[in-house]
């Protein structure tokens, strides 16, 4: 009698999910520079009822990838963190401005992150992301940068160095919810051909090796982060989409809707870890 | 010129006379291997930075030669003496001709 | 200049074999180290490689090398399809032959550090690092 194929494809799931109880690297401490400490744990958000701890991408490392997120001179973002200290005095647009020209310094936009996103005076969820363009078209008169292209991961990684340091702490409630409730479902609706949700790997199986890949809790505390892999910043929207295409599922698009309330949503499932924008990761 | 190809350097601004140091150093830079392929299955081309060279007031540090497997972003950590107060010169060698290069002063104290 | 019959079809024979033959001939691992050496004798030691016993990913692999006393250093990734990494000459400001950086392995593999000592003589260090393939493919 033969398997029908979601049978067939809950097997093969099943196999990849190689459970050999590998854990976190329990002793490993983050000390940036030899002096700013990064907790990387903390007790889970009260919304999240079946996790007691969260914990940060960086314990899943191997020991090389973590010391290179230990050193500002090591971690290879910081060469983008320049460009877009270079791209926050260009003037760019018809209305002749730079960023610097309304914003004294990137200091400004301290604690920024730790609280995005977030909703607006109009009702409307906006990302970090969504900030810097709507500056970009409405008062620079300049084009909108590409979502998840150079310029964006640059500044938004400038932006999120703001926060280093600062707990995550989106909101959840009042004109969020409904936006948290759509990224809640997103999170735990299973898609595309594997037939696999966010949770069944980041929730159901984080600290498991899939093939040679330690599972992390996909938290977002370290985005972007400068992943090996691709030897560049990585959005989270960048990520959502790959995690897609891996689970040969149609990815929805850069700064969409779902993204948006997927991202709120993923973030607060980190509400109380530490900003560690940013990281660099496998 | 490759676009948007900046250098960082990590080098200490003061050191004792003939004391050694040590030098960190990173360029962003796509590293082209030229054996990356493209959508229609034509190899893209090579274009990787191939040299960098590092010297303290005319002298020789260190003189790197690269090939396709050094990582995008190449980065380089050594160690220099420096037995006077002067000035270190890094620079890059692009396969496409371009040349790259940043300077930083060392005072002795 | 005028070409006569015979000259344009060589000229035309010489473009069909030039695009024929492979734009660049990878050469082995033994070729791209007899170029470092000359062909002299390698022997083991004289020459440390730090590298990770598993790579977390082949496209950004740290290693770093050190030769009390050499004149350069040469890395070799024995598995991939261009095995020449790179080769550190140390100039006479340097205050130790050591370097650190950071490499693309194509596999599991062999790498190998050759040391050129200011003797002329030459040492090696190798190491293996495995590679492994992400989680679903990503």
């Amino acid at each position: 009698m033969g398997l029908n194929l979601f049978e067939m494809t809950a097997a093969v799931a099943g196999l990849v999910l190689m459970v050999t109880g590998a854990h976190a690297d329990q002793r490993a401490t983050l000390i940036i520079n030899g002096e700013l400490t990064i907790p990387t744990r903390a007790a889970a958000p009260a919304h999240l009822t079946d996790m007691d701890e969260i914990t940060s991408g960086w314990l899943y490392r191997t020991d090389e990838t973590q010391a290179l997120g230990m050193d500002d001179f090591d971690n290879p973002s910081f060469v983008f963190v320049d460009v877009a200290l270079d791209l926050f005095d260009k003037v760019d647009g018809s209305q002749g401005k730079a960023c610097s020209s309304c914003h004294e310094s990137p200091g400004d936009f301290a604690g920024l992150t730790a609280t995005m996103p977030r909703v607006n005076a109009d009702g409307m969820l906006e990302t970090t992301t969504d900030l810097v363009n709507t500056c970009r078209t409405e008062r620079m008169g300049a084009e909108a940068w590409k979502y998840s292209g150079g310029e964006m991961s640059a500044m938004t990684s400038l932006i999120g160095l703001q926060s280093r340091g600062m707990k995550v702490n989106v909101a959840i409630d009042g004109s969020a919810q409904p936006y948290w409730n759509k990224g809640k479902k997103l999170y735990y609706t299973r898609v595309g051909q594997l037939d696999m949700a966010c949770s069944n790997c980041h929730e159901d199986n984080y600290d498991v090796m899939i093939r040679a890949d330690h599972l992390s809790q996909g938290q977002i505390n370290g985005f972007p982060t400068y992943r090996l892999k691709n030897a560049r910043m990585n959005t989270t929207h960048g990520r959502f989409k790959g995690c897609m295409n891996n689970i040969r599922a149609q990815p929805f698009g850069q700064g969409s809707d779902e993204f948006k309330a997927l991202e709120l949503y993923v973030a607060s499932r980190g509400n109380g870890l530490t900003v560690e924008t940013p990281s660099v990761r496998n | 010129m490759a676009s948007g190809v900046k250098p960082r350097v990590k080098v200490p601004k003061t050191a004792a006379a003939g004391s050694a140091i040590t030098i960190k150093t990173l360029i962003s830079h796509k590293m082209e291997s030229g054996q990356r392929k493209d959508k229609e299955g034509t190899v893209i081309a090579r274009s990787i930075i191939n040299r960098f060279t590092c010297e303290f007031n005319g002298k020789s540090v260190i003189d790197i030669t690269l090939e396709p497997a050094i990582s995008s972003n190449p980065y380089f950590q050594f160690d220099a003496t420096v037995p006077e107060a002067g000035d270190f010169v890094f620079t890059w060698y692009d396969d496409d001709g371009s040349v790259y290069d940043t300077r930083k002063s060392v005072a002795i104290g | 200049m005028e070409l006569s019959r015979r000259e344009t079809i060589a000229f035309g024979l010489g473009a069909v074999a030039l695009s024929v033959m492979p734009f660049r001939v990878a050469a082995s691992a033994d070729d791209v180290i007899a170029g470092f050496t000359g062909g002299a004798n390698v022997t083991d030691g004289g020459v440390t490689l730090t590298a990770p016993e598993i790579a977390e990913n082949g496209n950004t692999v740290p290693i770093a090398v050190a030769a009390p006393g050499a004149v350069a250093i040469m890395v070799i990734a024995t598995g991939n399809p261009e095995s020449a990494v790179v080769t550190f000459n140390f100039g006479e400001l340097a205050a130790s032959q050591s370097a650190a950086t950071r490499i693309r392995l194509a596999g599991t593999q062999d790498v190998v550090a050759i040391a050129k000592m200011a003797d002329g003589s030459f040492g090696r260090a190798t190491s293996v690092v495995k590679v492994t393939i992400g989680g679903c493919g990503g």
